[in-house]
């Protein structure tokens, strides 16, 4: 069995192969209901990480040439990033022998940058959804503050923000499959 | 049944920590604590979806406006398989890179070497079939940067790549045989097993290089493998 491919750091000067329109999943037309997800990065120091390249992937709707499931999009100056996509249903759930409890909806998230020398990955869930009680995943969580970490919370209609702590006492959970 | 295989755990070492402090930018980013983990869904194993037609190839970096780059030619070609030796085709990888002057055509790089009006530096290549992969571009420069006294990074290709399964995405950087920063980098070092750390090195190939043309060089990427069948516990 041959090894993975060590990972190295994206450094701080990935946006050459930026390209800002990646931002916007629904720009091949996908259909359904678009949302915006906005967030923010600090370090264990509070500071804004402004130069991260920020990453969701969802599995609903099933990527197709209309829908790619993956966006890009960069931090700015403030440690922000913005998201417009289609809201996520829910999702299977993970194995026959964990019960098949379906997930809650949720993007997976990654975020890589200068200094992180593996991405970080962990999901934004919707803050106020009924399955978000029994996810298998969340579940997996027993500190309800870390818990809340992944949480987003509603702004307007159909926007949401989750503001994401790569250290320190508010650090957010990341996950490792 | 919506079930899929999931995906094999990392190998002790194979892999760089976060908590690096020989590379100083890790200070105050690196979590603290441990990772959840997570068992793999649909989340995991489902892959993004790059239809070529609109995210067109980009195969030679060496030509911009139909002129010719500065530097050594060079052609890079490789397979991307799995841990299980199945390769990954269809895929698609993004590169960016220096200039032949270590230099980025980037706002945020001030190293104090020329720009080349004919590069810029970003590529993007889908693998075949059987999962192979080539692009052409110029060897990069090496460059200076501020993570130690007189610390200059070794020639690199940075790479991106997605795999068939969102728990293989993978950034990574190609390095070049014999250079000799290769020892004195926190980032190329922080990866503990040498082997591991070692098959980030390029091989110069001459079945790759075309002869009164360019230099070649072998680059293959293994992206984690699942476990044979959905059924196997993880």
């Amino acid at each position: 069995m041959a090894i993975a491919t060590a990972s190295q750091t994206i450094g701080p000067y990935w946006h050459l192969i930026e390209d800002p329109t990646w931002s916007d999943l629904t720009r091949f037309g996908a259909q359904g209901d678009v949302i915006e997800i906005t967030g923010t990065i600090t370090d264990g120091a509070g500071a804004s990480v402004a130069d991260a390249a920020v990453e969701i992937f969802q599995s609903t709707p099933a990527a197709d040439d209309s829908f790619p499931g993956l966006g890009r999009a960069r931090t700015d100056a403030a440690g922000r990033f913005l998201f417009r996509t289609i809201k996520p249903g829910p999702v299977p759930g993970p194995a026959p022998r964990l019960g098949n409890v379906p997930q809650a909806p949720h993007v997976a998230i990654v975020i890589h940058a200068r200094g992180l020398l593996r991405a970080l990955a962990t999901r934004i869930y919707f803050d106020g959804e009924p399955l978000n009680e029994t996810d298998p995943i969340l579940s997996l969580i027993d500190d309800p503050a870390a818990r809340r970490t992944l949480l987003a919370l509603g702004t307007g209609p159909a926007s949401w923000h989750l503001d994401i702590s790569l250290q320190g006492d508010n650090e957010t959970v990341f996950m490792e499959v | 049944m919506t079930e899929t295989a999931p995906f094999q755990p990392i190998a002790p070492g194979t892999q760089p920590a976060n908590d690096t402090p020989s590379y100083g930018s890790t200070g105050l980013r690196h979590p603290k604590r441990p990772p959840l983990r997570i068992p793999s869904t649909i989340t995991e194993t489902a892959a993004p979806h790059f239809s070529p037609a609109l995210f067109p190839s980009l195969i030679d970096l060496s030509v911009l406006n139909g002129r010719q780059a500065l530097g050594e030619r060079i052609i890079v070609r490789g397979r991307v398989t799995d841990e299980n030796d199945r390769p990954i085709p269809h895929t698609m990888i993004e590169i960016w890179q220096a200039n032949a002057s270590g230099r980025y055509d980037h706002p945020g790089d001030t190293h104090d070497a020329p720009l080349d009006p004919n590069f810029h530096g970003n590529g993007r290549v889908f693998t075949d079939a059987d999962g192979w992969y080539q692009f052409v571009s110029i060897k990069p420069g090496a460059y200076p940067w501020r993570n130690h006294p007189n610390a200059w990074r070794p020639n690199h290709i940075h790479y991106s790549l997605f795999g068939n399964g969102f728990a293989q995405r993978l950034i990574t950087q190609m390095y070049f045989p014999g250079d000799p920063l290769l020892p004195l980098d926190p980032i190329f070092l922080a990866t503990p097993v040498e082997a591991a750390r070692n098959r980030l090195i390029a091989g110069f190939d001459l079945t790759i290089t075309k002869p009164e043309w360019a230099l070649g060089y072998r680059f293959d990427v293994v992206l984690r493998g699942r476990h044979a069948t959905p059924m196997e516990t993880q």
